[in-house]
């Protein structure tokens, strides 16, 4: 996967409204990637469940989270609806897992890793991690970690 | 700001919910009153010569009434009956809306009145969130997780390792 102190990719992936979000969109700010393997999967929900409650803090630190998955944008708007959630979602839909291969996240088996990045304003990568495997879920604490790297 | 990074789950201190023989091994629970396998656990550890330190980790999404009913347990230990709530609370997880918790404050003999103050106070959430955030530092990330806590170190357990270990004694 993309390791710290590289630049961030180019890249394109899209918004619920359709809309692209690209890497010019990372500019000036902190981002926090979360790669998912799956809308609607038992980890990814309690993985999403449980970084939604400390986004007040990402806030804090000046940190905007983002959930990526190869699923549609209908799926992820169901999925952010559905668990009550408000971590903005991208979509990698179509071509399926593009930006995914960028960041060096897709697992062969056709979705993301379960993988973190952290970008930073720069647009140089502050910190990554992937999870030894897609059915492990990386603490909220992992984050906080990476932020003060 | 309190910080959220790594860190180990801190030993019970004096703020901690606490019960079970002095002597005992101690376990320390990370539970939500609404999730309903923390309900099945806290039925098996009631069974265990352990020493049980719960602290709370409700996750809003995925439970909507988790922090109100670890509030109201906190707004009850303000009167002395912590382990009382847990307990009602445990016992009926479909019935954990206010007019439920009003009702079980009255039949534990609460003042209603600082029963409803305290419940929705700064200070009651705090203490929540205290639970909440010593547990993300530590690495938890649903409900239940278990902690043996032995010469000053918590370790990840589960029920079935803790019985077996207990039983062992």
């Amino acid at each position: 996967m993309i390791e710290p102190g590289s630049a961030a990719p180019e890249f394109v992936l899209k918004r619920a409204d359709g809309s692209d979000f690209t890497r010019a969109d990372l500019e000036g700010k902190t981002t926090v990637l979360v790669f998912y393997p799956f809308a609607f999967s038992p980890v990814c929900t309690d993985q999403l469940n449980l970084y939604d409650e400390v986004l007040s803090d990402l806030h804090e630190r000046g940190a905007t989270m983002y959930g990526v998955s190869c699923d549609a944008t209908w799926s992820q708007t169901a999925f952010k609806e559905r668990l009550g959630v408000t971590i903005e979602q991208l979509s990698d839909f179509e071509p399926k897992g593009a930006a995914c291969r960028a960041f060096g996240v897709y697992h062969p088996g056709g979705f993301p890793q379960r993988a973190l990045v952290i970008v930073n304003p720069d647009l140089t990568v502050r910190w990554s991690y992937e999870a030894p495997s897609p059915g492990d879920l990386p603490g909220a604490n992992l984050i906080f970690d990476g932020l003060a790297a | 700001m309190s910080e959220l990074g790594s860190a180990p789950v801190p030993g019970p201190d004096g703020d901690d919910h606490v019960r079970g023989a002095a002597a005992a091994p101690i376990v320390i629970e990370y539970a939500d009153f609404e999730c309903p396998f923390c309900a099945a656990l806290d039925e098996r550890l009631a069974e265990l010569p352990a020493r049980i330190v719960f602290r709370h980790f409700p996750v809003r999404s995925s439970h909507p009434r988790a922090r109100a009913a670890a509030c109201a347990a906190e707004a009850a230990h303000l009167q002395g009956r912590f382990w009382e709530m847990h307990d009602s609370l445990f016992a009926d997880q479909g019935r954990l809306e206010d007019p439920h918790l009003w009702r079980r404050a009255e039949q534990l003999g609460l003042d209603l009145e600082r029963f409803d103050a305290d419940r929705r106070s700064e200070s009651v959430l705090a203490r929540v969130q205290r639970d909440f955030r010593s547990g993300v530092r530590g690495g938890v990330v649903t409900t239940p997780t278990l902690f043996q806590f032995n010469d000053g170190v918590a370790v990840p357990t589960d029920a079935d390792a803790l019985a077996l270990l207990l039983a062992q004694r």
